[in-house]
């Protein structure tokens, strides 16, 4: 437990990519393996859940420290994590302990689940009396549920890709599913089992580069192929010995999610890999991101909710075409990549694999008006590939000729009221930096505020402590951790889509909220209304 | 009856003795706890203080500092009232001041800002028996506690070797007057050379010329930067954190820096600050230093100021009984920085 909390606690201290893998890497040669075993399975996201409630938690500090609540509370507000807050109240430990991780999980956080709530507390008390403030935080982030490392699984699949000695992608696959913590397991994970993972590996993603001044001085526009650039997940298809996997750009397996592509990615032949788009689709346009992301979030096995996924029909808007007949196509140019693309989808029934459409234009000009068109066909702007270029690898570096931008439509923006505030987590804890923001309703009477948005980013560093000053001084009401304050400030912010919503006062959520800036040259009356909003909705349903 | 000190626009002010404490604005006639920025202010007519804190005073600010000088215990007649200081632990020189009224009422102490920790590098912290207590509360939560500073010195001392063994150099964050020099006696000097940026040198010479052990320091300038690079230790306030002048000091296995201070108790703030490790020491008192503080004087009233005001007030008045109340300060902002608190450049 001491080393693993030491972990945590060099990951936590550290934004350096490069570091978190050393240490990672360190943590798991250094391990014991029904150890590692752990340390894999609890920062992959595979943890006990709920083996203690937050409530218990904070009750059972309150019986051991003797304090008042409403001083854990003002605490809770300082720290910004209960689960630390905890931890640095509770009395120093009478004795420590050196046991490894796996003992803790098997004798202090396993045998909490089903428990009597007695039984509970008697091994929370026995675990407090061992642990440190470091390791009691630790300890209270693996029983309640909320186990998070701030490293992306990612980082600790490469790590152990390089402990292994394969490539990522292979370690990726190792990973796929619920890994069973267990010695054997880890020392398998690392040995493999027979090397069919080489079929599911993935190329790396080309990425798209912002354009930036006016599309026309990009030359000739025959060189260049437009498509419509869609909100969904980047994704590559691969058909290989038999097997469809699908990767998302964030190099996460995302086959169980999107049963129906892999379904129709059947007919694929073998050696194919299609690079492109998954959305959710409802009649001819796409839905918000906001549908797919709660597809996304889905862990259970489709088989048995395959009923909910009848409402939408998940497809994949392919784009390109990285490997046909088992043979890499990255270093052809587009125009020919495209044209055996095209082949691919025309001999697939159905409509769920799908060729991205070349948008014709004349000029740029005409391009131009098109690509202000893009909102109302549920697209954010239009993706620009010239011809004559290669797949590459990420993004292309500075001073070379970027193959692929990306022309996105101008962002929502509207001015809004700042009315509420309440300080940040993890390291914004001791600042005001969650921003609760409305516009007006003029529709009664007395115009009043209406709260639409949330954002917390946008600001530089000197105005989020100028603005956490003044929110300070300018509490009109407190709740906890969260301040109304007088409706002064105005803000413009900016979003990426909207829809409506019923868990918003204004009956509108938007996607992305955030500062694009202060505007201390407007009065709070200047800021604009909730029919504002509504124009925009009806112009982004159409 | 009127309380003997009342807060006002140029700080506390004491009528009956004719002079303010820490005057936030100059004022005729200035008892100054404690050398920080935000506690001795320039300009006053005349200043009364320990010589610790006289001597940083005339090390920091410009022109001509008329003072009295009286040695800790040492009682003063100021109007019709009798004056003493008495030690506070918080940097050198570091006082809070008795105030007795000639009229027999209420004695009251404030205690400006004060550690009761052991520390080599300045004068040991006193309980002093009052009927009124004015504390500050700048970790006034009790999720502040510190842990014994030995420990916390073999921790940095540890962490330097480390780092001095893969070739990177040291950088500890810290504030330049006080932590600064009570950081320097804690180290062990045995691990590599230690540079100090400008604004630490001052200050420790003052404290080198009161008698304070301190270990050799070079100026971390560009002439030492080949000594310093990979086993050296760099002392510098925070405000010096990635400048150009502190990269020039990367050792060949890099840079590792540490904020020393007691909001290192908090991951968040040691996330906020961006640093490598973070190392809780601090130089005002912890919760049960509060606590114990104000049990131990015997004060029945108890004015909180200075940071977690209200919740220290709060739970003096509804956990421990005590009558309590709160001093406002020049500060709005609760749970305020030490580099606001604290006083540095």
């Amino acid at each position: 437990m001491r080393r693993f909390t030491r972990l945590f606690m060099d990951l936590d201290a550290t934004t350096a990519t490069g570091d978190k893998l050393a240490l990672l890497e360190a943590y798991f040669r250094g391990a014991d393996p029904a150890d590692a075993a752990w340390a894999v399975a609890l920062l992959t996201g595979n943890r006990p859940k709920g083996a203690a409630s937050t409530n218990a938690l904070r009750d059972l500090a309150l019986e051991v420290t003797s304090l008042p609540g409403w001083l854990i509370g003002e605490c809770h507000a300082a720290v910004g994590d209960l689960s630390e807050t905890i931890a640095l109240l509770l009395p120093e430990p009478e004795r420590t302990t050196d046991e490894p991780l796996h003992r803790t999980m098997e004798a202090r956080v396993l045998p909490l689940m089903g428990a009597k709530e007695d039984t509970k507390r008697a091994i929370i008390r026995d675990a407090w009396a061992v642990f440190d403030a470091d390791e009691r935080l630790v300890y209270h982030k693996l029983i309640r549920g909320g186990f998070r490392l701030g490293v992306q699984k990612r980082l600790v699949t490469r790590a152990l890709a390089n402990i292994a000695g394969v490539e990522h992608d292979v370690m990726a696959h190792r990973l796929v599913g619920a890994f069973v913590p267990s010695a054997a397991n880890y020392e398998r994970l690392l040995n493999g089992e027979g090397d069919d993972d080489q079929h599911a590996r993935a190329y790396p993603f080309f990425l798209a580069h912002p354009l930036e001044g006016e599309a026309s001085a990009l030359g000739g526009l025959s060189d260049w192929a437009a498509e419509w650039k869609w909100d969904g997940i980047r994704a590559q298809l691969i058909k290989r010995g038999g097997e469809v996997t699908l990767w998302s750009r964030g190099e996460e397996l995302i086959a169980h999610q999107f049963p129906e592509i892999i379904a129709a990615a059947q007919q694929l032949y073998e050696g194919t890999v299609l690079d492109g788009e998954v959305l959710l689709w409802r009649d001819d346009r796409p839905l918000p991101f906001a549908a797919l992301q709660s597809r996304l979030n889905r862990k259970v096995a489709p088989t048995h909710q395959m009923s909910l996924f009848d409402e939408t029909r998940a497809v994949l808007v392919a784009y390109d075409l990285l490997e046909s007949d088992g043979e890499d196509w990255r270093g052809r140019v587009f125009a020919d990549r495209r044209r055996r693309l095209e082949a691919v989808i025309r001999s697939l029934d159905g409509e769920t694999i799908r060729l991205s459409p070349l948008v014709d234009a004349g000029t740029w000009d005409e391009l131009g008006s098109l690509q202000e068109s893009a909102r109302e066909r549920g697209a954010e702007g239009l993706m620009l590939k010239h011809r004559g270029s290669v797949y590459g690898v990420g993004r292309t570096k500075p001073g070379d000729t970027p193959g692929w931008f990306k022309w996105k439509v101008d962002p929502y923006t509207v001015d809004a009221v700042l009315t509420a505030a309440q300080p940040g987590s993890g390291r914004r804890a001791s600042l005001y930096t969650d921003y609760t923001f409305g516009v007006w309703d003029r529709s009664g009477e007395k115009p009043k505020l209406v709260t639409f948005a949330k954002a917390y980013s946008g600001l530089e560093q000197d105005e989020i402590e100028r603005l956490d000053r003044w929110i300070r001084k300018h509490t009109t009401s407190k709740s906890g951790p969260f301040r109304q304050v007088e409706t002064v400030q105005v803000f413009e912010l900016g979003f990426e889509g909207l829809q409506e919503s019923r868990r918003h006062k204004s009956g509108i959520a938007v996607r992305f909220p955030r500062i694009l800036r202060w505007r201390t040259d407007k009065t709070a009356a200047e800021a604009d209304t909730i029919e504002t909003l509504h124009a925009l909705l009806r112009a982004h349903t159409g | 009856m009127n309380d003997l000190v009342v807060q006002t626009e140029c700080g506390l002010w004491c009528e009956a003795g004719g002079f303010y404490v820490d005057p936030w604005r100059p004022v005729p006639r200035a008892v100054v706890t404690h050398a920080h920025a935000d506690h001795a202010i320039p300009g006053c007519g005349r200043y009364l203080a320990t010589a610790g804190t006289i001597a940083l005073m005339r090390s920091r600010m410009p022109g001509e500092i008329e003072a009295d000088i009286p040695a800790f215990g040492e009682r003063v007649r100021l109007g019709r009232t009798t004056v003493s200081l008495h030690p506070a632990g918080h940097v050198l020189g570091s006082a809070q001041v008795r105030i007795e009224p000639d009229d027999g009422g209420p004695v009251w102490v404030i205690t400006g800002d004060y550690k009761v920790e052991p520390d080599p590098s300045c004068e040991a912290f006193e309980v002093v028996p009052c009927d009124v207590l004015l504390t500050e509360s700048t970790f006034g939560l009790p999720i502040y506690r510190w842990e014994d500073p030995a420990k916390v010195f073999e921790d940095i001392n540890g962490w330097w070797r480390s780092n001095a063994a893969e070739g990177r150099t040291t950088v500890l964050l810290t504030y330049s007057l006080g932590k600064a020099q009570r950081v320097l006696a804690g180290l062990d000097a045995s691990n590599g050379p230690i540079g100090v940026h400008g604004a630490v040198l001052g200050p420790t010479g003052v404290y080198r010329d009161a008698g304070i052990k301190l270990p050799e320091v070079m100026h971390a300038d560009a002439q030492h930067a080949k000594d310093l690079k990979g086993p050296g230790l760099i002392l510098t306030p925070p405000s010096a954190s990635g400048t150009a002048w502190l990269r020039k000091f990367k050792g060949p296995g890099g840079i590792r820096t540490a904020f020393v201070s007691g909001w290192m108790r908090v991951r968040g703030r040691r996330r906020w600050q961006s640093v490598d490790r973070g190392f809780t020491l601090s130089d005002h008192a912890d919760w049960d230093g509060l606590l114990d503080t104000v049990r131990r004087s015997g004060a029945r009233r108890v004015g909180v100021t200075h940071g977690s005001s209200e919740t220290l007030a709060r739970y003096l008045r509804e956990s421990m009984g005590l009558d309590s109340f709160v001093v406002p300060t020049r500060f709005t902002g609760e749970g305020g920085d030490e580099t606001e608190t604290g006083g540095e450049d």
